[in-house]
């Protein structure tokens, strides 16, 4: 606990945690270094990429002045609005490359998955939190279906990965809230039988050939196969030192496929070996642990369930990333946190964090 | 689950289980970070070999490079064959945003048929979409121009160039050279089975006729290669290393372009054949077939339409010097006059009656000489100089068959000529045995007696016929006839073609100063066949002239060209050598149809001959003639 008497720093007058904040600062300039190579040394690219950067500092920035309690009231009319936006997206959404995840807002599009991204967790941590935990039944079924129904609404545009993704917060909240260990065991009974009928109505034709190649990727080298070949082609030719920044040849003659987004996991391990993919875990592991220890010394349940549930989402992104590019999951479209080119999940992500700085920064306030 | 629950919160107890939770996610967070590096350690360092050659594989490609064919000249250096850059316009499908649109627009700039168009897009449905496809072959000037100037408005479109053949003298050369075409599947097929695929890797055509097909693999030279690194889309980003290709050997000819010309133009738009030898060593100077065609229209594949018209039944495909098949008629009777002269069936003084036929003893069919009223009292010369039939019918009856086949054999009849092209046939110099083989006939003695004068089965080529003439003017050396004198690749220059055969041995030598002598006489005398085509000839000629039936004459009828149809009118056929004392040049020529071995042969042969001498005048004037 802090000390009454000491004086506010700097930082936390500005409600920022400053190990996070250092965290979160070095990651963005290894995505720089990184983007600039995967993306074949476009300083046009570059550019782009450091403005979003700046516009989700800013972000991050902004929302870690709201007080939790402040959040808190906004948490019903932000899921509406979100869930409403995702209903809108599936009857008069914007189609891009077969899916139909965006809304056209006229000056900008917009994709509401996003948003839902910090709804959903906030939203079932508002609701278990406003009562005893552990919850009870009632209340876990409650909090099940508001995770639910935006995850089958997003999955349908369709979009897997943020399904996964929305779908794991929500339940992330549910496992911290303190699930019985009972419970959670009969779940998970009852998602392994639910895969078989999943995967025959569940699933869309290319998810099922995703999974498919993702068990045998050697069967369709030039097809479906081909991200995940070459992909490890990549990661294993980096070896322990890596071949150098700049240097990678899969990379760099673009054998490798959505370099700078979904697969620039690989170019890291080609130029950097397993020497830098170390460093980048230890990078996450640092990030996690620093986010979960914010979580466990929030001064009340809603604080402590979204930081966690966000912390441990976090991690689902970096997990399901490497775990796709490296051959252990089938490929579905989740970045690397923090790494990847592209605006709108480094602005979610670090809304994310924003939040846990507020709620790292306003115990203090509390305890004043 | 607890029954009673507190109304009041118990903050620490839930935040004790909530740190438990937290600390549990913590774990499992570690745990499932070290599966991703368990499985990363496997990629990365224990099958590290396996990535990094796959690697290697991606970026590094071997792109094969076409030696350049190598050049083809005439003795005088005139170059014959050689290799022109040739622009196509290609296209990497892949990097066409809108291929219909883009082809349309392209349609607007450079003419483009539908046929084209159709190709093309069937080409692209068959490979893949890095992989550039031509559009249109052999843009001309104007066209590549036209496109260069609006290219950036085509990406993926290109021009590309690459060396093709020419022959700058089209249809002149065409049965000497032949020509190169697209390689085909059987070729390639062939070419694996040789070990020879590889040195093809890059190579568009080869030799397929001719010359280019009997040196194909000189002329080829050895496949260079160049190590690069390439992009995904197979575009080359760098060198890595360059084997350079070695050029195929150039080929220096034995023809004289200005001969074959001469030729050509002589025989204007009759069908026929002219070979003219090189007395001294076999080279040949010239060989033409009438009617030929252009070689360029094969080099990039010729059209349905244009190959049709090469159909037709003056069968200008056919290489008439070395597959036409005529009956070599009189201009064998000097080589039949030495047989008779070596079997002693006849000596220098030995006169015959001819009373203008030949009749086997006690048979009632007649053989006639071509003057009907006949020659009177006929000894050796008289019978070479006018071409007396009844002489050689008689000496030929009394031979009989086997002796006159051994000897012309050993003038080359019925045997291939040697001549280093693959276009050639034996012919036929008829024998019991083949007679046998042919018709399962036996010989009878009256099928000896049109052999006399070489007629019935006995067919040859005029490469035959000018052989046999040049082994005849050598008194026995047998240089067999080439088209190639040497092969040069940079400095280095290899004589190929100069083996020489056994010669024809006679029993006394001087049989070979009698047949010379009456065929000079055939020349010089009044009454010679070929005196009137050479009057005046500043050379000092010799010859001998032949009428081929084609069709045989019944009993008791004329020939009359004017009732036959004019594909069975006669050939005419002449033989000729100068200078005499010490010859320098042979020729000989057929002339399908057109009957008159003096009258139409004879004075093609006058005109090859005067364009020789003025070309290479003769230094060591001397002559035995008045």
């Amino acid at each position: 606990m802090i000390p009454l008497n000491k004086k506010r720093s700097i930082w936390q007058r500005l409600h920022l945690d400053l190990p996070l904040l250092i965290a979160l600062m070095a990651m963005m300039v290894a995505s720089l270094a990184i983007v600039y190579s995967a993306s074949g040394q476009d300083s046009a690219m570059m550019v782009r990429h450091a403005t979003r950067m700046f516009g989700a500092v800013l972000g991050m920035f902004i929302l870690a002045q709201f007080s939790p309690n402040t959040l808190k009231s906004m948490v019903i009319p932000l899921y509406c609005v979100g869930l409403l936006m995702l209903v809108g997206v599936l009857l008069f959404g914007v189609s891009s490359k077969g899916a139909q995840r965006w809304l056209d807002l006229g000056v900008t599009r917009f994709q509401p998955s996003e948003l839902m991204k910090i709804a959903v967790p906030m939203m079932v941590a508002w609701y278990i939190g406003r009562n005893h935990l552990p919850p009870r039944v009632i209340h876990l079924i409650i909090g099940f279906a508001i995770v639910m129904v935006p995850t089958v609404l997003i999955k349908e545009q369709p979009d897997l990965g943020t399904s996964i993704l929305i779908a794991s917060s929500g339940i992330f909240v549910l496992f911290l809230s303190g699930l019985s260990w009972r419970l959670i065991g009969f779940f998970s009974a009852t998602i392994a039988l639910a895969a078989w009928p999943f995967w025959h109505y569940g699933m869309h034709d290319y998810q099922r050939q995703r999974v498919l190649t993702f068990l045998d990727p050697e069967s369709d080298p030039l097809g479906s196969g081909y991200h995940i070949i070459q992909s490890k082609i990549a990661i294993g030719s980096g070896g322990i030192e890596g071949k150098g920044w700049l240097q990678g040849t899969q990379s760099q003659l673009e054998f490798l496929p959505e370099r700078h987004t979904d697969f620039i996991f690989s170019v890291l391990s080609e130029e950097f070996g397993l020497f830098g993919v170390c460093l980048l875990l230890c990078m996450y592991l640092f990030i996690i642990g620093r986010g979960l220890y914010i979580a466990v010394n929030a001064q009340d349940a809603f604080g402590k369930l979204l930081a966690g549930a966000l912390t441990l989402t976090f991690f689902v992104y970096v997990f399901v990333n490497i775990g796709m590019v490296s051959g252990l999951l089938p490929v579905v479209g989740v970045p690397l946190p923090l790494i990847s080119y592209g605006g709108t999940s480094m602005v979610t992500l670090m809304a994310g964090f924003g939040i846990i700085m507020s709620i790292a920064t306003d115990k203090r306030m509390l305890l004043k | 689950m607890r029954k009673h629950r507190p109304t009041i919160r118990d903050h620490s107890a839930e935040a004790n289980l909530f740190a438990r939770r937290a600390f549990v996610g913590f774990v499992f967070v570690t745990l499932l970070i070290g599966v991703l590096l368990s499985n990363l350690y496997n990629i990365q360092v224990i099958d590290h070999q396996d990535y990094q050659t796959r690697s290697n594989d991606n970026r590094i490609k071997v792109i094969p490079i076409a030696p350049n064919r190598g050049l083809i000249y005439d003795r005088n250096g005139v170059l014959l064959a050689e290799n022109k850059p040739v622009y196509n316009l290609e296209v990497i499908p892949e990097d066409v945003d809108d291929l219909d649109k883009a082809l349309t627009a392209v349609q607007q700039i450079i003419d483009i048929s539908e046929q084209q168009k159709a190709d093309f897009l069937d080409d692209i449905k068959h490979n893949r979409r890095f992989k550039s496809q031509v559009l249109k072959s052999r843009l001309n000037e104007t066209e590549v121009a036209k496109f260069s100037v609006n290219q950036h408005k085509f990406p993926g479109f290109s021009i590309e160039a690459r060396l093709a053949r020419y022959y700058p003298y089209g249809d002149t050369l065409t049965h000497a050279l032949g020509y190169v075409a697209k390689l085909n599947k059987k070729e390639l097929t062939k070419l694996e089975a040789e070990d020879q695929a590889t040195n093809y890797r890059a190579t568009h055509d080869i030799g397929k006729l001719g010359i280019e097909k009997y040196y194909e693999e000189l002329l080829h030279g050895m496949v260079g290669s160049q190590r690069v690194e390439v992009n995904n889309r197979g575009r080359v980003i760098r060198t890595l290393s360059l084997t350079p290709p070695e050029p195929g050997h150039d080929l220096v000819l034995t023809l004289d372009i200005g001969l074959q010309q001469i030729a050509q133009h002589a025989l204007k738009d009759m069908r026929g054949a002219v070979v003219v030898l090189d007395a001294k060593d076999g080279g040949v100077l010239a060989l033409y077939s009438n009617p030929s065609y252009d070689p360029n229209l094969f080099v990039h594949g010729i059209s349905s339409k244009d190959y049709k018209e090469l159909l037709n039944p003056d069968r200008p495909l056919i290489n008439r010097t070395t597959q036409g098949r005529y009956a070599p008629a009189s201009t064998v009777k000097p080589h039949m006059a030495i047989l008779a002269l070596e079997e002693g069936l006849v000596t220098e003084q030995t006169q015959i009656w001819d009373p203008g036929f030949f009749q086997i003893p006690n048979v009632e069919h007649k053989w006639r000489d071509w003057r009907r009223w006949g020659h009177g009292h006929v000894d050796v010369y008289k019978a070479i100089e006018e071409s007396c039939d009844t002489y050689f019918y008689d000496v030929a009856y009394r031979l009989g068959i086997t002796k006159i086949s051994d000897f012309m054999t050993q003038f080359g009849f019925g045997e291939l000529s040697g001549i280093d092209i693959h276009e050639e046939t034996t012919a036929i110099m008829p024998s019991k045995e083949w007679k046998e083989a042919r018709f399962r006939e036996s010989w009878w003695r009256g099928d000896t007696i049109s052999v006399g004068i070489g007629q019935g089965y006995w067919t040859a080529t005029p490469m035959q016929i000018a052989n046999a003439t040049n082994i005849l003017v050598n008194r026995g050396l047998d240089h067999p006839p080439h088209l190639v004198q040497v092969a040069k690749k940079e400095n280095e220059v290899t004589q190929i073609n100069n083996e020489e055969k056994p010669p024809v041995v006679l029993k006394n030598p001087h049989h070979w100063q009698i047949a010379l002598d009456a065929m000079h006489n055939t020349v010089h005398k009044v009454t010679g066949t070929a005196h009137k085509a050479f009057k005046g000839a500043t050379y000092d000629p010799a010859g001998k002239t032949g009428t081929a039936q084609v069709v045989s004459i019944a009993q008791g009828e004329r020939y009359d060209a004017k009732s036959l149809k004019e594909r069975q009118r006669d050939n005419a056929i002449y033989i000729g050598f100068a200078p005499y004392n010490d010859p320098q040049i042979v020729v000989s020529v057929v002339v399908e149809n057109t009957g008159g071995g003096s009258t139409v042969g004879a004075p093609i042969a006058r005109q090859l001959m005067d364009y020789y001498f003025s070309a290479n005048p003769i230094q060591t004037a001397q002559s035995d003639a008045p």
